[in-house]
């Protein structure tokens, strides 16, 4: 007996994976136009070249190791590349995310046994991956500036969560820090005028991808909000504890790959519980551990570490919250 | 193979005492014979950081010359003086930081007689590998921040960053900061106990 | 079996890394280069050696009910004797080595091979035994250290091979070791069917 075991979504409403999957890169036109006004040719470089290594290997991997029929053009390499490509500075150089996007595809997927199967998200995978190896590539973070940008020689410069790092870690009063002016106001980070990868830069142009996400209905708003109003409520816990060593909420939630972890790699489909319950315990979880991980942790950002540890749960977590069953 | 030996207590008490008995006694005769040698390397890998931050020639055992000075934060500096023909050709220190980025980090630096850097070595840290692990090599006469050469002064040396003239390791400011910390509070230490006319400051060990 | 074949036993067909996956822990912890990774091998491989000749020798007058104890007093004596000897001769190697030395004594290969075999079996062909698992350890170990400093730092035993700037460092560290391992598993899991 052949039992067919069908990955997730489960939900028989129409809607292919393709429809699905170009939707939500539909929804992340808004940030790649930010991110190549922020950062120029660098950001088109950069993304060109994560999608057409993702698909390639993909391809490869498929055709040639897996004996498969190639199923590239579902568009979730594509996204793959996509998301790999915001998670990453803008003057990245070109091997390096070719090593990214076969970890990606690679490692990420493909072991796992490709679309549907795998436990964590490959997009991720890659940007972790890539993190640890290359820190001093991936954390030298171009600074914006303009349209003109070069790719090779940018101007660079920290992202604010690692100013605040290092400013926590100096021993420096936050309340003041805070007021010297050195970060860039919250309206410059609202808009993504400041330090920091691809995608991560513009929050409102992820929250404008965000609304047409939830009005075509490709994701539910549980995940999403369920981590901002985590990160809200500890990091706001925090910091009425003690201002002057930890920042405030408005900080967190606009700063990193908050936006875009939360709205894109968090939602993905493959790697997060089912049950609107599964996906409020998932965004919770994600939610602390970020905050966890930037205030105590060794690195500054820790969107996609708390991504990660939370997808290797969503097994457990969609076994205990089941939907109901009828009759 | 033959039939086992009974488990009853007697049995088991004495294969166990036997068994225990011949293995600590071989262990013992193992220890007598490695004894002196494992002393000996331990004592060339104290040499050797001496050696290798202080540039020339030296005829006295720094070793057995140290002295230590207590900081005002709780920790100790060790001086390890090392003299040719009973004059000195500098001195090795042993110096820490708590402000690393993973904690602790041990250096051991060398001073020439005038104050100048002779050259150092990273005895421990936890700094990230790939960033701040590179103040192995970063700050040496081939790095891009040497201090080789350099006088900590009064003020201490600083990063670039913060209006010194080292260059912080790419992306790892906080352990370069550490760093130069620990190299400042040996400067400092030395210059402290320099000044005294006699070795009455010192704690002589 | 004959005494040729216990010794490629252990060497490829119940290789303990890559077909038993006993030891995981020195395997994991210690192979960040190809040196570390043979002198783990080549200092488990000596414990095995003479710990299954020992037992071999003394496992009929050892009656059954201490027989456990008894094995890790011995197994015991030997590592801490290769503890001693590196410490004393091989002081750098020992350094970098660091706990993982010790912790042999509970390492699953010596204390399973000293009970599922050599309490079984004549002294020539324990040694065999013992010898066929150390190298089977030594030669996964040092594959997976060589691959390790390779991809991680761009060296292999200590010589350059490209551009240090290029290396991964991830596999320096420990989620590097379960990569790679992973893959080395798979490969020659594919390859023995």
């Amino acid at each position: 007996m052949n039992l067919l075991i069908s990955p997730s979504p489960h939900v028989h409403s129409g809607d292919t994976i393709e429809k699905n999957m170009y939707g939500v890169l539909i929804a992340l036109i808004p940030a790649f136009i930010c991110s190549v006004l922020f950062f120029g040719m660098g950001a088109v470089i950069v993304t060109l070249t994560s999608v057409a290594a993702c698909v390639f290997f993909e391809y490869i991997i498929q055709k040639l190791l897996l004996k498969q029929q190639p199923s590239v053009f579902d568009g979730s390499a594509i996204l793959t590349g996509v998301l790999l490509a915001f998670n990453v500075p803008s003057n990245l150089p070109v091997w390096i995310i070719i090593i990214g996007a076969l970890v990606a595809i690679g490692i990420g997927k493909m072991s796992f046994g490709g679309l549907g199967c795998n436990i964590f998200n490959p997009a991720l995978v890659g940007r972790v991956f890539l993190l640890i190896s290359f820190p001093v590539q991936m954390t030298t973070w171009p600074l914006p500036q303009g349209f003109a940008g070069s790719y090779t020689d940018a101007l660079t410069g920290a992202t604010p969560l690692g100013m605040l790092k290092e400013a926590v870690k100096s021993g420096q009063s936050l309340t003041e820090w805070m007021a010297a002016g050195t970060l860039p106001d919250y309206k410059n980070m609202l808009l993504g005028n400041m330090g920091g990868s691809l995608g991560e830069v513009a929050a409102l142009a992820l929250l404008a991808g965000f609304l047409f996400m939830l009005f075509r209905k490709i994701i539910t708003w549980h995940i999403p909000v369920t981590i901002f109003a985590t990160i809200i409520l500890f990091s706001g816990i925090l910091h009425l504890c003690n201002p002057d060593h930890f920042a405030n909420p408005l900080f967190h939630l606009l700063s990193g790959g908050m936006m875009l972890g939360a709205i894109f790699m968090a939602t993905d489909y493959v790697t997060s519980p089912m049950t609107p319950k599964g996906m409020i315990i998932f965004g919770a979880g994600i939610g602390i551990l970020t905050v966890v991980i930037r205030i105590f942790g060794a690195y500054p950002e820790g969107m996609s570490f708390a991504i990660l540890i939370m997808n290797a749960f969503t097994p457990l977590i969609n076994r205990y919250c089941k939907p109901a069953r009828f009759a | 193979m033959g039939k086992k030996l009974e488990s009853n207590f007697m049995n088991m008490v004495i294969v166990l005492f036997a068994v225990t008995l011949i293995a600590s006694a071989a262990v013992g005769y193992v220890y007598t014979l490695t004894a002196g040698p494992i002393e000996a390397a331990k004592q060339a890998k104290q040499t050797n950081a001496i050696r290798q931050v202080i540039p020339g020639e030296f005829d006295n055992d720094p070793g057995a010359d140290i002295w230590k000075m207590k900081t005002p934060d709780g920790g100790e500096l060790e001086f390890y003086p090392a003299k040719k023909n009973g004059e000195a050709v500098g001195t090795a220190v042993k110096t820490y930081t708590n402000n690393g980025f993973g904690g602790t980090v041990w250096l051991m630096v060398g001073f020439n007689p005038d104050g100048t850097i002779s050259n150092y070595s990273v005895l421990e840290h936890k700094e990230t590998p790939g960033l701040g692990s590179k103040m192995d090599f970063w700050f040496t006469r081939n790095g891009k921040g040497n201090v080789i050469g350099k006088k900590p002064g009064t003020h201490g040396l600083k990063v670039t960053k913060d209006g010194g003239d080292v260059d912080a390791i790419t992306a790892a400011t906080i352990s370069s900061r550490a760093f130069l910390d620990a190299v400042n509070r040996a400067a400092a230490g030395l210059a402290g106990t320099a000044d005294a006319t006699s070795g009455a400051t010192h704690q002589n060990q | 079996m004959n005494n040729f074949k216990v010794l490629t036993n252990g060497i490829f067909r119940e290789n303990p890394t890559f077909a038993l996956l006993l030891g995981m822990c020195p395997t994991l912890g210690v192979t960040t280069s190809a040196i570390n990774g043979m002198g783990m091998g080549l200092a488990t491989a000596f414990v095995l050696i003479m710990s299954n000749l020992v037992i071999s020798l003394v496992a009929n007058i050892i009656p059954d009910k201490i027989r456990i104890p008894s094995f890790i007093v011995i197994i015991a004596a030997f590592v801490t004797v290769v503890d001693m000897c590196m410490a004393a001769y091989l002081p750098s190697l020992h350094e970098s080595l660091g706990l993982f030395i010790p912790l042999i004594v509970v390492n699953c290969i010596v204390l399973g091979r000293a009970e599922a075999f050599a309490s079984k079996n004549k002294a020539l062909p324990s040694m065999l035994d013992g010898l066929g698992m150390g190298l089977g350890f030594t030669l996964s170990l040092t594959l997976l250290g060589t691959i390790r400093e390779l991809l991680g730092s761009g060296k292999a035993f200590n010589f350059p091979v490209f551009n240090e700037n290029w290396g991964m460092l991830i596999f320096v560290l420990a989620p590097g070791a379960f990569i790679a391992l992973g893959y080395l598993i798979a490969i020659v899991n594919r390859i023995r069917k």
